[in-house]
C-alpha cells in the first residue's frame, strides 16, 4: 500500500514540469489592461522549457514540449505549429549541450538563455513573416525577447523552488 | 546535481535512447512544419484541432481571468476616487452639451419616423448578438487577436463581426464549440471594407500590426481630412453596414490611417453580431453545408 502511494506520489511529481509549463502558457495570455503589454508579454513557456531542458530533460520529453508549443499557438493565435517548432528546436539545442551546463553558475546559464531566446525570437519572427508573406516589423519581437531574458532570473527562482520537490532522476 | 554511476544496461542503452530521442525530436519538428502548411491552406482538420484545444482551455482561462479582472476593477476604482472632482466637472459640461443634442435627436427621430411612414420604408433586419468575455489575449508581436468564451453553441460563426459597445473590434476567424478567435482590426491579415465620412468614399481598412490600420484601395485624389468618421460599408455582405470603426488621422508618409474607436488594451466583453444577409439566398445556401460540416 505504502509502495503504491509512493509510486503515485512520484508520478504526480513527475507531472509537475509539464503542468507548470502549461500554467505559464496560460499566464501569458491572461488579459491585462496595460497599454502595449500584449506585445511585450514574456515568452514564459520558452523560459520553462529551457529550465527543464537544462536541469531535468527526462521529465520534459520532446512530445510534451511539442504539445506545450501547440497549446501556446492556439491560445495566442499564432501560426499553428510555429511555437511548437521554436520550442522543440530550443529544447534540442539545450539538451545536445547538456554536458556543458553541468555545474555551471547561474550567470553562464542566463547567458546561454539569452542566446537561445534571441534565436527563438528570430526564428518565430522568420516563420511568422514567411507564412504571412510579409516582413513583419521585428521591433516588437525584439522587445519580447528582451523582456523574456529579463524575467528569466525570477522564473528560475520559482522553478528551482519547485525543482526541490521533484523525485531524483534515475 | 549528483550523478549516480550508471549501470551496465543504462550505459549501453544511453546512446541508443539518445538516438531515439533525436529521431522523435526531428519527427516532431517536421510535424510542426506540416501543421503550419496545413493550417495555412485552411485544412478543416487543423481548424478543428485548434478549436477543440481552445475549447478545452476555455473554462480554465475563464477562471483565471476572474481574479485578474476583479483586481483591475479595484485598481480602477481607487484611481477614479482620486479623480472624482475633475471627473464631476467634466461630466457636468458633458451633460450640458448632450442636453442640447438630446433635443435635436428627439426632433430628428420624430421627423425620421414621419418620413419613413411616408415612404413605407422597411429598415434593415435587426441583428441579434451574443456577448462574450475575452478570456485570452493573443496580442503577441506577430498576431493581434483575442479568444472569447462564446462559440458555435452560442450562435457564433466564422466571419461574424465582433464589437465593443457598438464599435467594430474585428471578426471571428475560428469558431469552436464554446470559444472563438477574434482577429482584431489591427492584425496584418485584417481587411475591412469601410466608408469614409459624409463623402461616402469607399476604401478598405488594412491592418498592419500597428495600432492604427491604414486605408487602401482609395480612389484617386480622395477627399479625406483628418478627423472624419469611418464606418463599415457592409460591402461583401460579411459585416453589417454602418458599424463605427474609427477616425482618420493623417499618416506621416501620405498614407491615411484610422485611429480605432476601440481601446484594444482594455477589451473585456465583446458582442458577436449574428449578421443575417438579407436578399442573398444563394450565398446562404452555399454557406449551409460548410457550417453543417463544421459542427
Amino acid at each position: 500500500m505504502a509502495a503504491m502511494w509512493h509510486r503515485l506520489d512520484v508520478f504526480a511529481r513527475r507531472l509537475i514540469p509539464a503542468g507548470l509549463s502549461f500554467v505559464l502558457v496560460m499566464l501569458t495570455v491572461v488579459p491585462l489592461p496595460f497599454p502595449g503589454f500584449g506585445t511585450i508579454v514574456p515568452m514564459l513557456a520558452l523560459g520553462s522549457v529551457f529550465f527543464w531542458a537544462v536541469h531535468y530533460p527526462s521529465l520534459l520529453p520532446p512530445a510534451v514540449v511539442f504539445t506545450i508549443g501547440l497549446v501556446q499557438d492556439v491560445l495566442t493565435g499564432a501560426l499553428f505549429g510555429s511555437g511548437a517548432v521554436v520550442l522543440l528546436l530550443a529544447y534540442g539545442a539545450v539538451v545536445s549541450q547538456r554536458i556543458f551546463f553541468r555545474n555551471k553558475s547561474f550567470l553562464v546559464i542566463w547567458w546561454s538563455f539569452m542566446i537561445v531566446a534571441f534565436g527563438a525570437g528570430a526564428l518565430a519572427w522568420a516563420l511568422a513573416s514567411l507564412f504571412s508573406v510579409h516582413v513583419i516589423p521585428p521591433v516588437p519581437a525584439l522587445y519580447q525577447v528582451l523582456v523574456t531574458i529579463a524575467v528569466y532570473p525570477l522564473l528560475t527562482v520559482i522553478l528551482h523552488g519547485v525543482h526541490k520537490f521533484l523525485p531524483r532522476e534515475d | 546535481m549528483e550523478l549516480r554511476r550508471p549501470g551496465l544496461i543504462a550505459r549501453l542503452s544511453a546512446p541508443l535512447r539518445g538516438m531515439g530521442q533525436r529521431f522523435i525530436l526531428i519527427s516532431l519538428v517536421i510535424a510542426g512544419f506540416g501543421f503550419m502548411l496545413l493550417g495555412k491552406s485552411d485544412v478543416v482538420l487543423v481548424d478543428r484541432l485548434r478549436s477543440s484545444v481552445a475549447d478545452v482551455a476555455a473554462p480554465m482561462l475563464e477562471a483565471a481571468t476572474h481574479p485578474v479582472q476583479a483586481f483591475n476593477r479595484g485598481l480602477t476604482n481607487i484611481r477614479e476616487l482620486f479623480a472624482l472632482r475633475s471627473e464631476n466637472a467634466r461630466l457636468r459640461r458633458e451633460v450640458a452639451r448632450l442636453r442640447a443634442w438630446h433635443a435635436t435627436a428627439q426632433a430628428l427621430a420624430a421627423e425620421n419616423k414621419s418620413f419613413r411612414s411616408m415612404l413605407n420604408y422597411k429598415g434593415p433586419a435587426r441583428d441579434s448578438f451574443v456577448s462574450a468575455r475575452v478570456i485570452a489575449d493573443g496580442r503577441g508581436p506577430f498576431v493581434k487577436s483575442v479568444l472569447v468564451n462564446a462559440g458555435v453553441r452560442d450562435g457564433a460563426a466564422k466571419g461574424q463581426a465582433a464589437t465593443a459597445f457598438g464599435r467594430l473590434v474585428g471578426r471571428v476567424t475560428l469558431a469552436g464549440a464554446r470559444s472563438s478567435r477574434v482577429l482584431l482590426l489591427t492584425d496584418l491579415n485584417s481587411r475591412v471594407p469601410v466608408i469614409i465620412g459624409a463623402t461616402r468614399t469607399r476604401a478598405i481598412l488594412i491592418g498592419d500590426n500597428s495600432p492604427r490600420p491604414r486605408l487602401g484601395f482609395l480612389p484617386e485624389n480622395p477627399d479625406i481630412k483628418a478627423g472624419q468618421r469611418v464606418v463599415t460599408s457592409g460591402h461583401g455582405g460579411v459585416l453589417p453596414a454602418g458599424l463605427p470603426v474609427g477616425r482618420i488621422v493623417a499618416g506621416e508618409d501620405g498614407v491615411y490611417r484610422v485611429q480605432p474607436l476601440v481601446d484594444f488594451d482594455r477589451l473585456e466583453y465583446l458582442q458577436i453580431i449574428r449578421f443575417k444577409t438579407v436578399g442573398a439566398p444563394e450565398a446562404e445556401a452555399a454557406d449551409k453545408p460548410k457550417r453543417g460540416g463544421r459542427t
